[in-house]
């Protein structure tokens, strides 16, 4: 049994797309196989200490929320980078994956500074993009899988040239609602608008992210986990992957 | 500009024309079409209809307990006044319209309307009082952030005349801050600290000082961030409460009773509804009855012959079995219904429906905002129904359910005749479904002849 060691960032305030749904997937499918989840809240004026979390999970909020934690953030930076520096794996969504990128201009006018953890700006618009999306990633060369979530964001994502996307969009708006694109990917660094929440449907994805984090943990490289049967999961997935393609969101 | 003119009969008579049509094809109540098709005709027709009411109207909204509230209201209500009330829920301008429509002798509009309508309705009708009563997370992808609500509302607020009736839930954080932009309002809440929560549920949503961001210190959380509260730098804490429910007694399912407590006096009120949710409706019936010049009797004793509004709360005999049918529809509001649930004789068997329609929400995540685990212990079996059943399913198996108790039937009479089937003689089946699984639940009810259709009842 290893334990995996989850840093949750400001749950009381980035958990407004149900983010308690992706943890409580995550813990249970690593208890599944024998792993237990530690999950600690990482708040306001907590202190990151890179190397001793394997997993950095930040979810989504209100714009007042994002503004609240955003400053705290960037003094949080300077760990975070040492930690993905390190092997530590990252998922953030939504407000979160926001706050990732270099900067993000709210609704409002506001600024407010990003750590740039990942490769991206966001400027919100006019429209808000809402509806439910299905995405075509390949985080492992030749493995082809979908993501099936909900989008809801008035922020536009742009990806610096050469930036990695988390997948490609079949169905819904992705980062702008033009470039086709979804998220952005930078080695164990993932971010995304798509919630839902997004792990429960998209089991690979948790699955993904705990071998990466047994890696960290283990010093190695991503460890193998056993499979499992994942019926409900499926036909989850089917559903909302059906909901993308009828109804998904698209400019008019 | 143009000069008001009373609406044209031939109008008015052709969307009353459409209601009876559709009742007729079966295609509805008519709840909300005629009130369309005269907008479409004319576009003021609304408005000229509400000034023909001799005493006003007064309005409702909230995320949660709106259509109940309203209907408590008209109960207390309706032995003094001719009401026009949009019972069956139709919420929306054209809904409103319909149901000024249908009314055509009434004096008082009464109408419940949705959180999104309310400033355009305010602004249209003038009402005489609007009664604010809550403001949870609900259906994001369709109304938006909740500041932005409470922005639409506090402007809606700024623009009401002097003299109208301001009443609002002082619980909550948001509707206080809300209501100071007009004098004079009228303080609702809940006054006992034995019937608060230990803490805050995790679906609670303003918990932080609405002035400087602060997260408030509760000395009692009743219902969501609703309860006693205030800010630790002093910058805003919940205002003194005019009307009150006190010495609260909570009977499972069963029925609930307080003491109501008012400038005029107190007085016990016994309701023949259940949970604490269903007393902050209570007390903000009473808080709006009063301001439209209702006495402290009256007000008592409607809310003692008020049974249920449609679909929130409904028991039906099947045979020799019985159902009970619970909305659920947003965290706070399903937080509640299970508290509840748990308070009294927890269900062995349960059938939950999640659909996703545009009147459910499209964005299924809530699901996994709302405390489902105190069900858990003892749930033997989960029958999960709806057009989003797997995803329900995995709410309650990450939950911790074992996947062997839980059941996937996504057609809902199907889901229906299964959990009765499961169901022993003298039993009730508990069913918890979103909107529109309720809509199609009564649907089969009604054309089983176990219940009425909606549109028929008085609320």
């Amino acid at each position: 049994m290893t334990a995996i060691r989850v840093g949750h960032l400001y749950p009381d305030y980035l958990n407004i797309y149900a983010d308690r749904g992706n943890i409580a997937v995550l813990s249970r499918r690593a208890d599944w196989r024998g792993h237990e989840l530690e999950v600690t809240a990482l708040g306001l004026e907590d202190v990151v200490v890179p190397g001793e979390h394997d997993l950095y999970y930040v979810g989504g909020g209100q714009d007042r929320e994002q503004v609240l934690v955003a400053e705290d953030l960037v003094r949080k930076a300077g760990q975070l980078h040492e930690a993905v520096a390190g092997g530590a794996a990252v998922l953030a969504v939504c407000g979160g994956y926001q706050l990732l990128g270099r900067s993000y201009r709210g609704f409002h006018g506001e600024d407010m500074p990003g750590i740039g953890l990942l490769p991206l700006e966001t400027v919100a618009g006019e429209r808000r993009m809402i509806g439910d999306v299905l995405i075509e990633c390949e985080l492992e060369p030749g493995e082809k899988r979908t993501l099936a979530g909900f989008e809801n964001h008035a922020g536009r994502t742009r990806l610096d040239p050469g930036a990695e996307p988390l997948g490609r969009v079949l169905a819904g708006f992705g980062n702008d609602g033009e470039s086709g694109f979804e998220g952005c990917r930078a080695g164990r660094v993932i971010g995304t608008y798509l919630h839902g929440p997004l792990l429960p449907r998209n089991a690979w994805l948790a699955d993904w992210l705990l071998a990466q984090a047994l890696g960290h943990r283990t010093g190695g490289e991503p460890l193998e986990l056993e499979p499992l049967p994942d019926g409900l999961e499926g036909r989850a997935h089917e559903v909302s992957s059906g909901r993308a393609r009828a109804r998904g969101g698209r400019f008019d | 500009m143009r000069r008001p003119r009373p609406p044209l009969g031939l109008e008015i008579a052709a969307a009353r024309g459409v209601a009876a049509l559709s009742r007729r094809v079966g295609a509805g109540g008519g709840t909300t079409i005629p009130g369309k098709l005269l907008a479409q005709l004319d576009r003021d027709a609304i408005d000229r209809l509400a000034a023909g009411l001799t005493e006003g109207t007064a309005l409702v909204s909230a995320t949660n307990g709106k259509t109940t509230t309203a209907a408590m209201t008209a109960e207390i209500l309706r032995p003094g006044h001719r009401l026009a009330h949009n019972a069956a829920g139709a919420n929306l301008v054209s809904g409103v319209a319909s149901a000024l429509l249908a009314a055509r002798d009434a004096e008082l509009g009464l109408f419940e309307v949705d959180e999104g309508a309310l400033p355009e309705l305010m602004r249209r009708l003038q009402p005489r009082a609007v009664c604010l009563g809550n403001l949870f997370r609900d259906q994001l992808d369709r109304y938006g952030e909740l500041e932005l609500v409470a922005e639409r509302w506090r402007a809606a607020v700024d623009g009401l005349p002097r003299q109208a009736q301001l009443v609002y839930n002082a619980d909550d954080p948001q509707l206080a801050a809300v209501s100071e932009g007009h004098p004079g309002g009228v303080a609702f809440g809940l006054d006992d600290a034995r019937v608060a929560r230990p803490a805050l549920q995790h679906a609670a949503d303003s918990k932080y000082c609405v002035r400087c961001g602060t997260p408030y210190h509760y000395a009692a959380a009743y219902v969501g961030h609703l309860g006693d509260y205030r800010c630790p730098r002093g910058h805003h804490a919940r205002p003194p409460l005019e009307v009150a429910a006190r010495d609260i007694a909570l009977h499972g399912l069963e029925r609930a009773a307080f003491l109501l407590d008012t400038p005029e006096g107190s007085r016990r009120i016994e309701l023949r509804l259940p949970g604490l949710y269903n007393v902050y409706n209570a007390v903000a019936a009473a808080a709006l009855a009063r301001a439209l010049g209702t006495g402290l009797d009256e007000i008592g004793a409607g809310l003692e012959r008020f049974s249920a509004a449609f679909g929130r709360f409904e028991r039906v005999a099947v045979g020799d079995k019985g159902i009970l049918l619970l909305l659920i529809k947003n965290p706070a509001g399903a937080n509640e219904v299970i508290r509840t649930l748990v308070d009294g004789d927890p269900p062995s068997l349960l059938v939950v429906a999640l659909n996703d329609e545009i009147a459910d929400g499209r964005d299924v995540s809530w699901i996994w905002d709302v405390d489902f685990e105190p069900l858990l212990p003892g749930l033997g079996r989960l029958i999960a129904s709806g057009g989003r059943a797997a995803e329900l399913g995995l709410r309650f198996r990450y939950g911790g359910l074992d996947e062997d108790a839980i059941e996937l039937v996504p057609d809902l009479e199907n889901a229906l005749d299964r959990g009765l089937e499961l169901t022993p003689t003298g039993g009730e089946l508990v069913l918890l479904p979103t909107y529109t699984a309720m809509l199609g639940l009564q649907r089969i009810l009604s054309a089983r002849r176990l219940a009425r259709p909606y549109w028929e009842r008085s609320g």
